[in-house]
């Protein structure tokens, strides 16, 4: 049995979660608790948003985030291959910086406009 | 002089929704002045993502957020004045600035809207005993030291407070390979969001000390370890509870407080509750043609609020510009009752709205709960919450039908069931 807090709502229900009976949650107020209590369990998946480095723009440091979340065992490696990656502005939001990170079939992709400054 | 339909001051998803709102409704001649090098305020550090849920149906980050209305404000006519700070505004909405390019200028608008926004309290603002060494920041100078400057501030920190953006710091030091030993909070619940102590804490095995604080801070030139107690229910440290950590860094996330020295200076009303200025349902301040919306009105947890009432700030702006004064006719005053710490709008002018929209916060966490509106001892409306929490700002929405029934006076409080 192992206990969790709900994240789906602000309610915020306290739910317990059955490894041992196909992951039955109880003290959900909704079914989407139920499903949020399985997954975290089974494959808990997360967004990584982070920084890289970026020269020429007025920013030293141009955000970027997985383009769907991720599994939470992976985040760390992510981050060592983002500790690799230098931006030359300009760069664009949406532009896409390393496809199929780490294999874990999510894009890190660029969150902000940065021009080129001289 | 420079002459205006329009100014808002400061340049963050505030004052960029106002803008756009207004010039929606047919203003030509707007100015934003922002004192930072790019428009986008507090947004362009908080690199996480959780916002927009509201505004747009997705999750985006603090830039992409910031970057969508900056792209709107492109297909305008609205000026910017970048790298500019407003000085003073007078009570006939002169608005002084200054800036590197164009020197002192003193610029006119037929309305103004303040949207400045909020600073972090300091370590001054609640008085930790203890040394005065480097490597105690707030969460927010950290953030946008790590996340805008390249800078890691600290490699082992203590947080105190679990306000939101000590949470996100917490997740965001560790995935740079920092040790968040703690989060100190002192009181029995946390002030963040469910969602951010699960996924920044939880996720990363970070205690979260609730009832304790920070009792001792040792370090000679920089930080070399904190003491933390826990405190009683009068929030005094209990002697005996003390424990030691070895750390480098203090982070302080203890609140935020809206930034007002202009709305001061100009002697706009202000209320002591929200350290805020007191504003009507289309959040004009007490004086005529000047707006306020965003966080140096009141403390908003979540962006898409912002947005949603700057807009209503924008438009009222126009409205103000192109119709004149509105009728306060039948003025209804908003009263804070029990459980509630206070209301924005303070003030109602039930000709001016068809619903108004009425934001407040509660001072504790309650389960199943009603919120009651009354008008002397009548109850006029309620609405029912499955869970209510000072973290979590709440709103209700006042049908003009309502208001016309009401007093010169309405009180929102709550009931636990
Ligand atoms: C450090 C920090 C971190 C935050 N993190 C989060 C978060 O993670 N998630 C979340 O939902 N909310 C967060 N918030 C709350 C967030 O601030 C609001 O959701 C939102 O950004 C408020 O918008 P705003 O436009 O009112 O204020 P701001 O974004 O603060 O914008 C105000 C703007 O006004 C400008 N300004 C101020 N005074 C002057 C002047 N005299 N002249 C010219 N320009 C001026 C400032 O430079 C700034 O750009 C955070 C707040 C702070 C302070
Ligand atoms: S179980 Fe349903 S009601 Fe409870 S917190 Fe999760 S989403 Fe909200």
């Amino acid at each position: 049995m192992k206990e969790l807090i709900c994240i789906v709502c602000p309610k915020g229900c306290h739910l317990k979660v059955d490894e041992a009976n196909d992951y039955a949650v109880t003290g959900n107020g909704c079914p989407r608790g139920a499903a949020y209590g399985k997954a975290e369990l089974t494959n808990p998946t997360r967004v990584l948003t982070s920084t890289v480095k970026i020269d020429g723009a007025h920013h030293r440091r141009c955000p970027v985030k997985t383009d769907r979340a991720v599994a939470k065992g992976k985040l760390f490696e992510l981050m060592d291959l983002l500790d690799g990656v230098q931006l030359t502005a300009p760069v664009k939001v949406g532009q896409i910086i390393i496809e199929n990170a780490a294999g874990t079939g999510a894009n890190i992709v660029c969150c902000k406009n940065l021009d080129a400054v001289k | 002089m420079n002459h205006y339909e329009l100014i808002v001051i400061g340049g963050g998803p505030a004052g960029l929704a106002a803008a756009l709102a207004a010039y929606e409704q047919g203003l030509r001649k707007i100015l934003i002045v922002e004192r930072d090098k790019e428009l986008g305020g507090i947004l362009n550090q908080c690199i996480h993502n959780g916002f927009g849920l509201h505004h747009f149906k997705e999750e985006l980050t603090g830039p992409e957020y910031a970057g969508r209305f900056v792209e709107m404000l492109k297909d305008t006519n609205v000026e910017v004045a970048l790298d500019t700070m407003v000085l003073e505004i007078t009570r006939e909405r002169e608005v002084h600035a200054v800036s590197v390019a164009k020197g002192y200028q003193v610029l006119k608008g037929d309305s103004v809207i303040l949207a400045m926004g909020c600073r972090e309290r300091t370590r001054g603002a609640i008085a930790i005993p203890g040394d005065r060494p480097a490597g105690v920041f707030t969460a927010g100078t950290a953030q946008r030291y790590l996340n805008m400057e390249g800078y890691m501030v600290g490699r082992r920190i203590v947080i105190l407070g679990s306000g939101d953006i000590g949470l996100i710091m917490a997740r965001r030091m560790t995935l740079e390979g920092a040790k968040v030993l703690a989060c100190v909070e002192v009181m029995p619940y946390s002030g963040g969001l469910n969602r951010n102590i699960v996924q920044c804490l939880q996720d990363y095995d970070i205690p979260l000390y609730l009832s304790h604080t920070i009792t001792d801070i040792r370090g000679k030139g920089r930080v070399e370890g904190v003491t933390v107690s826990q405190v009683d229910a009068r929030r005094n440290p209990i002697p005996g509870t003390e424990m030691h950590f070895d750390c480098d860094t203090v982070l302080l996330s203890v609140g935020l407080i809206p930034e007002n020295e202009l709305t001061r200076q100009a002697e706009i009303t202000m209320d002591p509750r929200t350290n805020g200025a007191v504003v009507y349902e289309n959040m004009e301040t007490a004086l005529p043609g000047v707006f306020a919306c965003g966080n140096v009105v009141h403390v908003h947890d979540l962006v898409d609020f912002v947005t949603a009432e700057s807009m209503r700030a924008g438009r009222a702006a126009a409205a103000y510009v192109q119709k004149g004064e509105a009728d306060d006719a039948g003025l209804i005053t908003l009263k804070n009752g029990d459980g509630v710490t206070y209301t924005v709008p303070q003030r109602i002018r039930p000709g001016n709205v068809e619903n108004a929209e009425v934001f407040f916060r509660v001072n504790r966490v309650c389960g199943a709960s009603e919120i009651r509106v009354m008008s002397g001892d009548t109850q006029i409306a309620k609405f029912k919450r499955a869970h209510l929490a000072p973290g979590e700002m709440e709103r209700i929405m006042l049908p003009k039908k309502l208001l016309e029934k009401a007093g010169s006076e309405l009180t929102v409080g709550i009931v636990e069931l």
